[in-house]
């Protein structure tokens, strides 16, 4: 299954929300990776992926961007990314955005180093987990660009099913987008704002006591929504609710 | 149409549509189904697999040798009798139409479904002159009864639920009880087409697939209106896009399977009409002149650019749209263009001009909930994307009509900014560390944070980021 000899080190890409709201979530991710026996490199140079830029039509702003991330991670080691829409981003739009351009090769193989956060901790590292927490329900949010662009739609589920008293109530709308997608938040506001109350009345309708996604916008979004509608869930972002499980959290 | 007061009219009309309980219920339940309905034709994943490679090849084969093509056809047609017509715009496509059934007497014409004169908005010009269309596919003719127009390209009237259409009959149709009864609705539109279809003079249709090998025109349809509508009257006009011609009789079939599996879950549809040309001697049936009209309207501009040309592989199944989490939420109406949902925010622009519908691309989260479904493999999110990219600083002139209109003088700062804080470590650095201190003492009624917080609380900076904390707990040493 694995896509890759298990190797000794990695780079860890933290995204820029999870650097700047959400750090817990990175520094989790890296003790994840840490506990496997993995060194861990956490490259003080990198910034942003530059989707933001990209997706609003600033391709020339996002190349300058990415290209900060190919020179911060000069290695060979494979950059894990705890977001699947950071990783979709890199995986899938950098070799296009620096086709025709003098990064294009280092573009390409650094896309093919990089791996969504429990895609390697499934696939390349095939963890075990032991669940020391105590019985608790939840539901998964897969964020869009997990699914869909980074291809991403198993792992994380195996993951959590893994742990022995965690409960996964399945959301049966779980696909659909939360309403976030970057500035279209606040360009058509109207519109997310429908479509996030749709996603939280959604995950109300489990009954489970935390939503668990890997990606921050998302959790940004539904969270934020749920916490000002005084909701009953919490919002948690994978890597932190897995490392708390197997410190008995 | 005007341009500058078509751009503001997408966040205004989602406005009123998010308001209204009713269409947002009916759009809800009409697309929940659809997307059921198509998972499971789709179910065997292999089968899909293949089945739509096939399909998008045949498309991007035809795209490929478009011209060459389009002679192929019309010389076929010609053969087999077809008298063929082309037209830039709208405008001469109208003017030709009006111009056949003048020519022919025609007072009265029956429809069967068809998003192009949708497009050219061909009933109202020939009301303008004199002729009556009916429309006779049952959507259509409900909207028609209602004076709107569709909000969806395969149910026009999806938007309507059933005490809705009982209310507009009963006012509409001479003698019409109300009634919620659907095969009492169904049997009262039947007695009212029956005698459109019987006394027109003329017949109009679209065209699904028009083969350039044999110069067949392949429409399908599920009501047995189209086949009214091309057989019946002594004229039939068909009205199509350029872009629907297929090479050869081979590539009609996996588009037969792929088109109402992905629109509505059928299997096939109920009839599949090949025509092939007018009424020949000694036959008993069939009009005694067909045409067809083939329409540009900015096609060639999109199939110009070989990246924005996968648009035109479109198939009109709707299966962006019914999966969209935005069109399911607005409907169709807020589009404003006859082409809503994902295929609309790509294909409007393109053929209006990117000053009229700019914010349309921009109408998206990029979820690729469209890309995931579209029979033909038509990368939407993508080229919206490209179109974003194209309505700030176009990239190939002539490309895309109103190319740069987009750019506003704050817009390009805030993204300068945006970009001196990412593409340098030390400005990073130095930038998030006052952003965490300043951050939090915003208040929520700040631009931007206002549209967040309308339904969300205020995301908090943490008090130490990710780069801080690496570096405490020793992870930043390479």
């Amino acid at each position: 299954m694995s896509k890759q000899p298990r190797p000794e080190s990695v780079y860890f890409f933290g995204t820029c929300l999870i650097d700047l709201f959400y750090p817990a979530a990175g520094l989790a991710g890296m003790e994840l990776l840490k506990r496997e026996g993995l060194k861990v490199v956490f490259p003080p140079k990198q910034t942003c992926c530059g989707q933001p830029a990209r997706n609003n039509g600033y391709q020339d702003e996002a190349r300058k961007v990415a290209r900060l991330q190919l020179d911060s991670f000069p290695g060979d080691w494979p950059i894990v990314v705890p977001s699947g829409s950071c990783a979709g981003m890199m995986k899938t739009h950098y070799p296009e955005m620096f086709e025709g351009t003098p990064d294009h090769d280092r573009a390409q193989a650094f896309s093919a180093r990089v791996f969504e956060l429990t895609e390697f901790l499934v696939d390349v590292l095939g963890v075990k987990l032991e669940d020391k927490g105590q019985p608790v329900t939840i539901t998964w949010h897969p964020s869009c660009h997990s699914q869909r662009e980074a291809g991403v739609v198993e792992q994380p589920k195996s993951l959590l099913r893994q742990l022995s008293n965690v409960t996964l109530i399945e959301n049966p709308r779980e696909k659909e987008c939360c309403g976030f997608g970057g500035a279209f938040a606040v360009r058509q506001a109207e519109i997310s704002a429908a479509m996030v109350t749709d996603k939280v009345a959604s995950i109300e309708e489990t009954g489970a006591t935390s939503v668990v996604s890997g990606d921050c916008g998302c959790l940004m979004n539904i969270t934020g929504a749920a916490e000002k509608a005084k909701k009953g869930f919490k919002g948690r972002h994978i890597a932190e609710f897995i490392l708390e499980r197997c410190h008995g959290g | 149409m005007v341009a500058e007061t078509k751009k503001l009219e997408f966040g205004a009309k989602a406005h009123v549509a998010l308001n209204d309980p009713k269409l947002r219920a009916n759009f809800r339940r009409a697309m929940d189904g659809l997307m059921t309905k198509r998972a499971a034709q789709f179910a065997d994943v292999a089968e899909w697999t293949s089945l739509r490679a096939r399909g998008a090849a045949v498309r991007a084969n035809a795209l490929a040798k478009l011209p060459e093509l389009l002679e192929q056809l019309e010389a076929n047609c010609r053969k087999n009798g077809i008298q063929v017509h082309w037209a830039e715009t709208t405008a001469e496509a109208n003017a030709i139409v009006l111009g056949i059934l003048e020519a022919a007497g025609a007072k009265t014409v029956i429809k069967g479904k068809s998003m192009v004169t949708e497009e050219m908005h061909l009933n109202a010009h020939l009301e303008k002159h004199g002729i009556t269309p009916v429309e006779s596919d049952l959507g259509e003719y409900i909207i028609q009864l209602a004076g709107e127009a569709p909000s969806h390209i395969v149910m026009p009237c999806i938007h309507k639920n059933k005490a809705e259409i009982a209310e507009l009959f009963h006012d509409k149709i001479a003698g019409q009880a109300y009634t919620e009864n659907v095969d009492e609705l169904t049997a009262a539109a039947r007695a009212a087409l029956r005698g459109a279809f019987a006394g027109a003079d003329a017949g109009i249709s679209g065209v699904n697939f028009a083969v350039a090998e044999t110069g067949t025109l392949v429409l399908i349809e599920n009501e047995g209106n189209g086949r009214l509508s091309t057989t019946l009257p002594p004229l039939h006009i068909a009205v199509t896009g350029i872009e629907k011609v297929l090479e050869k009789l081979d590539d009609v079939p996996p588009l037969l399977s792929l088109l109402p599996r992905s629109a509505t879950g059928q299997p096939i549809t109920t009839y599949v009409n090949m025509i092939s040309s007018p009424r020949k001697e000694g036959e008993k049936d069939g009009p005694k002149a067909v045409h067809l009209v083939l329409l540009d309207n900015g096609r060639s501009r999109v199939h110009g650019d070989t990246e924005l040309r996968d648009t035109l592989r479109c198939i009109r199944c709707a299966a962006c749209m019914n999966h969209c989490p935005v069109y399911t939420r607005v409907g169709g109406h807020t589009y404003s263009f006859t082409y809503p949902g994902p295929i609309g925010k790509l294909l409007t622009p393109q053929l209006e001009g990117l000053d009229c519908a700019g914010d349309q691309p921009h109408a998206s989260t990029l979820c690729r909930a469209c890309a995931d479904v579209c029979p033909v493999k038509i990368p939407i999110p993508d080229l919206l994307v490209r179109l974003r990219t194209e309505s700030v600083r176009p990239t190939s002139p002539g490309a895309v009509k109103g190319a740069g209109s987009a750019t506003s003088a704050t817009e390009t700062l805030g993204w300068k900014g945006w970009t001196l804080l990412y593409a340098s470590p030390l400005v990073y650095r130095i930038g998030t560390r006052m952003l965490g201190w300043f951050g939090n003492l915003m208040p929520s009624s700040a631009p931007m944070l206002k549209q967040w917080t309308s339904v969300r609380t205020k995301p908090k900076f943490a008090p130490k980021s990710l780069h801080e904390l690496a570096r405490e707990k020793g992870f930043c040493d390479e």
